[in-house]
């Protein structure tokens, strides 16, 4: 036995006159947040919910790396030997600024309703990122080389770590950028096309957002030897 | 068409197999009791841990048989090492502030009453809500597996194999390095002594699991608050439990992430063979770093690093642990004092400026760790402010109670049990936040009083409040009333005579984790009181019992409640007791009024519940106060 109100309790109106305004929902236009509150027939897809957990997320990977970047920022610097920026990481950073610009084309194309061309930036943007990776792993090697190594001073390790955690989120980027290609190869109807771009500004919040770090990151390491 | 309409929406059947409706359930109130079971489980093992360590500080070289059948390295001749008390103190903090004031005041209660409370059917994301309770939980079958790994011989044997840092059997109950496991002692292995392998990585990696899932809740609440709330349901209408839920949820969103980072490279330190936290030149066992296979050469790392990552997590968690109960402790004394909360809105701006001020106060817990005093001094002045809000939270908690005709039910009883615990144990903050004098009471037992009152056990009476408060809610059923006063009482005097005379043992001098305090003669006076503390602690514990049994025998066999037994007023008494599977029975409340209307002037009842069509309330934005 449930019912919506279970209070029986009775109030009598007093006739003053302010009781029982109702400013629509969360004083917005109905609708207004996203949720359909009281409406039950039809469950309706929330793109704000996906959008909010996105930013969230964000932050939170933000103070992560901020937090590491303290690390390395902070630790003291006796006994270490400048590392050099590997080559490959110049090579790395055009990489990652190009697939922003690429996955911006795939997002506008998909807002003109273009799918081939929303499919095709796609593919690029996934073939860019996954450069970006093998790029970093090449990178790793020049170190190596130049006889830096994980083991060793927080320096030289900072190097491969926050290479490595940042990779590891660009990873989690390309498995996004190919769950909305695979989600735009199926047939589109009106509240998928919503869905699909919904996902589709999401992943980018995400991508831009990895590109944004590792230019933190790239200055971080460059600078401050 | 169909397949999508249930993508992205928290539709979902009721389930009816045992198994998917209560282990694998993805209902926001099912996990919600889970957390609180997994809490219960974890207090019985920190409370019994702090058994053992009072036992040997009052009763030190007294032989007892158990440990030494259940300990036999850790415990020979069934008296306690040092190692093995250390252990304790360790595996104490770490359960009981993760496990315990983490899971049950937001994962437990959080879960079960956020949507209710706004009007939702479930949270925003059931999976991943699901999800966040088995990583906590994975998080704590880790940790206590370090009591195994250490305390068991032949498993740590086991455990060696899988390498170096491995190394267990060294007869403790876990890790040696207290709930904050400071470096360089933390980072490096088993050459730093007992307690230092395997035990040491599977505390890491527990703490960093926890961290996971906490996360994992952490977004949840945050999109669940503010994207599912009901019609009417603005942000100034929500109940202060809500408001409480989803500032905890945001600094857990934004403290976690730093531990978790920190948490890596602490476990890359130990099987890596980095040094972010391992200075240059260290000196351990009669070992110098790069002399020997078992302590490979490290260098450039800075141990108070580890501080500032672990503190700067560290101080949000106390907020983390306390806020809920804040929350909960509003919500209760408004209930059963019948007068609407006093100053609402300043109520909400409170908690917001604790959880944010909570972010810039780290260091006072570094004031010895040899920081500069102009820093100190910063740090110490914002700690100072904290003051400001919390006692905008106290003084209108009193003016809530203020002439009211108060009902003294159990969940009352607790509710003014916490607000007791917060002033008595805050205000030692006011002393401890100023550097000069914590630099002589830090490593005291002032400061082990000073956070046991105010976060440890005034979080543990919000919640047994809250329990006692949303019990019928949640099982149908009413707690037992005399036993639960009984309880109250029996635990209220009791952690007044444990903290109390800690203070004063602390102000003495009495250095805090030491088990045993033999060589300090100047201390031989306080041992009367050391034994006082000990028996209230065993008398306490003891009446935890009662508590467990009207849980367990309420669930069952406790009065049958009605759908609003305590005529409170927001959504989770508008619905059916318990509530059924999507909160609302299909239909979405709307919502007229502030949380809490209570004396409404006029009306033919003394409250009007949020949902009332037509009552004569002022505003019912909740902040309208009514006139007295």
């Amino acid at each position: 036995m449930a019912t919506m109100v279970t209070s029986t309790k009775k109030v009598t109106d007093k006739g003053i006159g302010s009781g029982g305004k109702f400013p629509g929902p969360n004083g917005k236009k109905p609708g207004g947040n996203g949720w359909h509150g009281g409406d039950h027939s039809k469950p309706k897809f929330s793109p704000a919910s996906y959008r909010i957990t996105m930013w969230v997320i964000l932050a939170a990977v933000v103070m992560m790396f901020a937090a590491l970047s303290g690390v390395y920022i902070f630790s003291s610097g006796e006994q270490r030997r400048p590392v050099a920026m590997p080559r490959m990481f110049f090579v790395s950073t055009l990489l990652i600024l190009v697939s922003s610009g690429t996955y911006k084309r795939a997002k506008r194309s998909l807002e003109r309703d273009r799918l081939r061309a929303h499919k095709r930036w796609l593919l690029v943007t996934l073939a860019l990122g996954l450069t970006f990776v093998a790029s970093q792993l090449i990178g790793w090697r020049e170190l190596a080389n130049a006889g830096v190594y994980f083991a060793g001073h927080p320096r030289s390790s900072f190097f491969y770590f926050a290479t490595a955690l940042h990779g590891m989120h660009l990873l989690g980027g390309i498995g996004l950028v190919l769950y909305i290609l695979l989600r735009s190869l199926r047939p589109v109807w009106p509240l998928q096309f919503e869905k699909n771009l919904t996902w589709t500004g999401i992943v980018g919040l995400y991508w831009h957002t990895m590109d944004g770090i590792w230019l933190w990151l790239f200055g971080l390491l460059l600078i401050l030897r | 068409m169909s397949v999508e309409s249930h993508e992205g929406v928290h539709r979902h059947p009721a389930p009816t197999g045992f198994i998917r409706k209560y282990i694998f359930s993805v209902d926001h109130k099912v996990i919600g009791i889970q957390y609180i079971m997994l809490a219960l489980a974890a207090v019985a093992v920190g409370m019994t841990m702090s058994l053992l360590m009072r036992l040997n500080l009052s009763w030190p070289g007294t032989h007892w048989p158990i440990l030494e059948t259940l300990f036999p390295t850790g415990a020979p001749g069934g008296v306690m090492t040092p190692e093995f008390y250390l252990s304790l103190v360790t595996m104490h903090g770490t359960i009981m502030v993760f496990f315990v004031l983490t899971t049950a005041p937001q994962g437990g209660f959080g879960n079960y009453f956020l949507p209710i409370q706004i009007g939702a059917e479930d949270m925003a994301f059931p999976v991943l809500n699901m999800l966040s309770f088995w990583v906590t939980l994975v998080g704590f079958i880790v940790i206590l597996l370090a009591i195994f790994v250490e305390g068991n011989q032949s498993i740590g044997e086991w455990f060696s194999g899988l390498g170096p840092s491995f190394a267990g059997g060294s007869g403790t109950v876990g890790p040696i390095g207290g709930w904050t496991g400071y470096a360089p002692l933390s980072a490096l292995g088993k050459v730093a002594g007992p307690g230092q392998g395997a035990g040491m990585n599977l505390w890491v990696i527990s703490i960093a699991i926890f961290c996971v899932g906490s996360l994992l809740g952490a977004l949840n609440f945050i999109t669940t608050l503010l994207n599912m709330r009901t019609k009417g349901m603005s942000l100034m209408r929500m109940p202060l439990t809500c408001w409480a839920w989803f500032t905890t949820a945001v600094l857990a969103l934004l403290s976690f992430p730093v531990l978790l980072g920190g948490g890596i490279l602490l476990l890359l330190d130990r099987i890596a063979g980095t040094s972010f936290f391992i200075p240059s030149g260290l000196y351990v066992s009669g070992l110098l770093s790069g002399s020997n296979p078992n302590f490979p050469l490290h260098t450039g790392g800075s141990p108070i690093l580890w501080q500032h990552l672990f503190w700067f997590f560290g101080h949000p968690e106390v907020y983390i642990a306390i806020l809920p109960g804040m929350g909960a402790t509003s919500h209760i004394l408004a209930t059963f004092a019948r007068k609407p909360v006093f100053g609402y809105r300043a109520m909400v701006f409170a908690i917001f400026a604790i959880g944010l001020l909570g972010f810039f106060v780290w260091g006072h817990h570094m004031f010895i760790s040899g920081m500069s005093p102009y820093s100190a001094i910063a740090f110490s002045v914002l700690t100072l402010s904290i003051g400001v809000p919390s006692a905008v939270k106290t003084f209108n908690w009193l003016g809530t109670l203020w002439g009211a005709r108060i009902r003294f039910t159990t969940a009352m009883l607790f509710a003014l049990g916490f607000v007791s615990l917060f002033v008595a144990g805050g205000i030692t903050g006011l002393i401890l936040g100023q550097s000069s004098l914590d630099l002589a009471m830090h490593d005291t037992y002032i400061v082990t009083a000073h956070f046991h009152l105010v976060m440890g056990v005034a979080s543990i009476f919000g919640m047994f409040a809250a329990l006692y408060f949303w019990f019928p809610k949640m099982f149908g059923r009413f707690m037992n009333e005399t036993i639960g006063k009984i309880h109250f009482w029996l635990t209220f005097v009791g952690v007044y005579t444990i903290f109390v005379p800690m203070h004063i043992m602390g102000i003495v001098g009495m250095p805090r984790r030491y088990s045993s305090f033999a060589e300090y003669r100047f201390l031989d006076s306080l041992h009367p009181l050391v034994v006082l503390v000990s028996v209230a602690a065993v008398i306490t514990i003891f009446a935890q019992i009662l508590f467990y049994f009207n849980v367990f025998w309420s669930i069952f066999k406790g009065k049958k409640a009605s759908d609003n037994p305590w005529e409170a007023t927001t959504l989770e008494w508008t619905t059916a007791t318990p509530p059924p599977h999507d909160n609302f029975a299909g239909v979405l409340p709307v919502v007229y009024h502030g949380p809490y209307e209570f004396a409404v002037p006029g009306a033919p009842n003394d409250y009007v519940m949020q949902t009332d069509v037509g009552a004569d309330v002022p505003s019912g934005d909740g902040h309208n106060g009514h006139k007295h």
